[in-house]
């Protein structure tokens, strides 16, 4: 067992994923990920009368399909570990109240999926518990109210801005084994380029995503050529040009590289700007589409960093600039 | 030709906003503001007199005119009552469009809910 931090990394024996649900909204729905995904909403309110209650519907209806898939209860799992966009992170506190088992809070904005996956990997490794659910959401008029502005107020968007993915995702983790497994991961050290448009956040977490994925193949001595698909979270068409010529000034071959923002929706035909952002992007597209992928064996190993701007609106006003994180966790195939 | 006149300036106006708004960092606020403010400095020197009168319209209704309305108040009533003319006469003309946007934002409060 090689239990130690070996850098930033740490390799894992005993981590598996056993279940998914993927909930997600409209354009999500209908982009070219939509038939993957195990519940569409068209509306953003999801019958509900807020769009927090819509995210929280979402997130309990993800929460529900994991489960169901492999007949567990709510009480059949140790713990329940989640993050989304929001202040004191509502969605997944509150959704907690529903809970009969402790529950982790953790924040990373859009990297929480991996955090989540990182921590709770850890967390089984180590022994201490053997069934974890991750939780993750993001919905975007939340979003949009909580970072720039309200939807209801119809402000023109930058062309530089990204859309946060509406979408819930739920995953499960085990000791015992199945199909696919955790099979490393990196934690990210939080990184600033001095950058403070709250509207281009792409180009911000971009050093980021780039800083995480240089540990994580010093640490575990790997490049691109080891992984079949390496995937940032959000970084937008304009972050996954940077991170590109930034990996090429250093003379890293990116090969078998895109960004989850870019493949969720057709940035050329619908109204996403430079593609999706929020927790719900990386984990839709990592437990929704390349999940299945996994089981099927067509792709053998991949690396999911999902990136995160750490930006509070209230500091970006002080014109503070954006602390940018990305943590990595690399998926593989059992054999 | 009055139309064209009013749709050419009011237009232009817009314009400007527009490549500000997309060329900066500047939030829809600031360029409202900077709006007003230049509307005002321009009726300092009386050119935007002048340019009501060529435009019609088209100079009286983006924000610019507000800050017009503002500096005509403030000046008219500071000849009737000197410095405290001020802060008396900034609201006068430009009251009657303010209460028009509280009371139609409230009216259309009252009947539509905002959605997505």
């Amino acid at each position: 067992m090689s239990s130690h931090f070996l850098g930033n990394s740490v390799k894992l024996d005993n981590v598996y994923i056993a279940s998914s649900g993927t909930t997600c909204g409209p354009l999500e729905f209908f982009g070219p990920l939509g038939s993957y995904f195990d519940k569409g909403y068209d509306d953003y309110h999801c019958g509900e009368k807020s769009f927090e209650k819509a995210e929280r519907k979402m997130l309990r209806e993800a929460l529900d399909i994991c489960l169901k898939r492999e007949q567990l209860k709510l009480k059949d799992i140790d713990l329940y570990m989640g993050g989304d966009l929001l202040n004191q992170i509502t969605t997944v506190n509150y959704l907690a109240r529903e809970i009969p088992q402790p529950f982790i809070g953790i924040y990373g904005a859009c990297s929480s999926f991996a955090l989540s996956m990182a921590i709770s990997s850890l967390l089984i490794e180590a022994g201490y518990v053997d069934k974890i659910v991750t939780l993750v959401s993001s919905h975007n008029a939340t979003a949009e109210r909580q970072y720039r502005y309200p939807v209801e107020y119809g402000v023109q968007k930058k062309a530089t801005t990204t859309f946060t993915a509406t979408g819930a995702v739920a995953t499960l983790l085990t000791n015992q084994k199945t199909s696919v497994r955790v099979e490393s991961i990196t934690l990210g050290k939080v990184i600033d380029y001095n950058q403070n448009d709250p509207n281009d956040m792409g180009r911000a977490m971009a050093p980021a995503a780039y800083d995480t994925i240089i540990t994580h193949f010093k640490d575990l001595k790997r490049s691109f050529k080891d992984y079949d698909l390496v995937v940032t979270g959000d970084l937008s068409t304009y972050g996954h040009k940077i991170l590109k010529t930034m990996m090429q000034q250093n003379k890293i071959d990116v090969v078998h590289y895109d960004d989850c923002g870019c493949m969720l929706y057709d940035v050329h035909k619908q109204e996403v700007f430079q593609g999706g952002s929020g927790c719900a992007c990386s984990a839709l597209v990592t437990m929704g589409y390349l999940y299945p992928l996994l089981k099927e064996k067509k792709y053998k190993r991949i690396l999911v960093v999902a990136t995160g701007a750490l930006l509070s609106p209230m500091l970006s006003a002080q014109k503070e600039t954006i602390p940018c994180v990305a943590h990595a966790v690399s998926l593989e195939v059992v054999e | 030709m009055n139309y064209i006149m009013a749709f050419l300036f009011s237009g232009f106006i817009c314009f400007v906003a527009q490549l500000i708004y997309d060329n900066s960092k500047l939030t829809p606020g600031h360029i409202t503001s900077l709006f007003v403010v230049i509307g005002s400095f321009l009726d300092l020197f009386h050119v935007y007199d002048k340019l009501v009168e060529i435009f019609h319209a088209g100079a009286l209704i983006p924000i610019t005119s507000f800050g017009h309305s503002l500096m005509h108040g403030a000046m008219a009533a500071t000849k009737e009552y000197g410095i405290f003319g001020v802060a008396m006469g900034m609201f006068d003309l430009t009251a009657a469009g303010i209460i028009a946007a509280i009371l139609f934002s409230f009216l259309v409060a009252m009947i539509f809910k905002p959605k997505s």
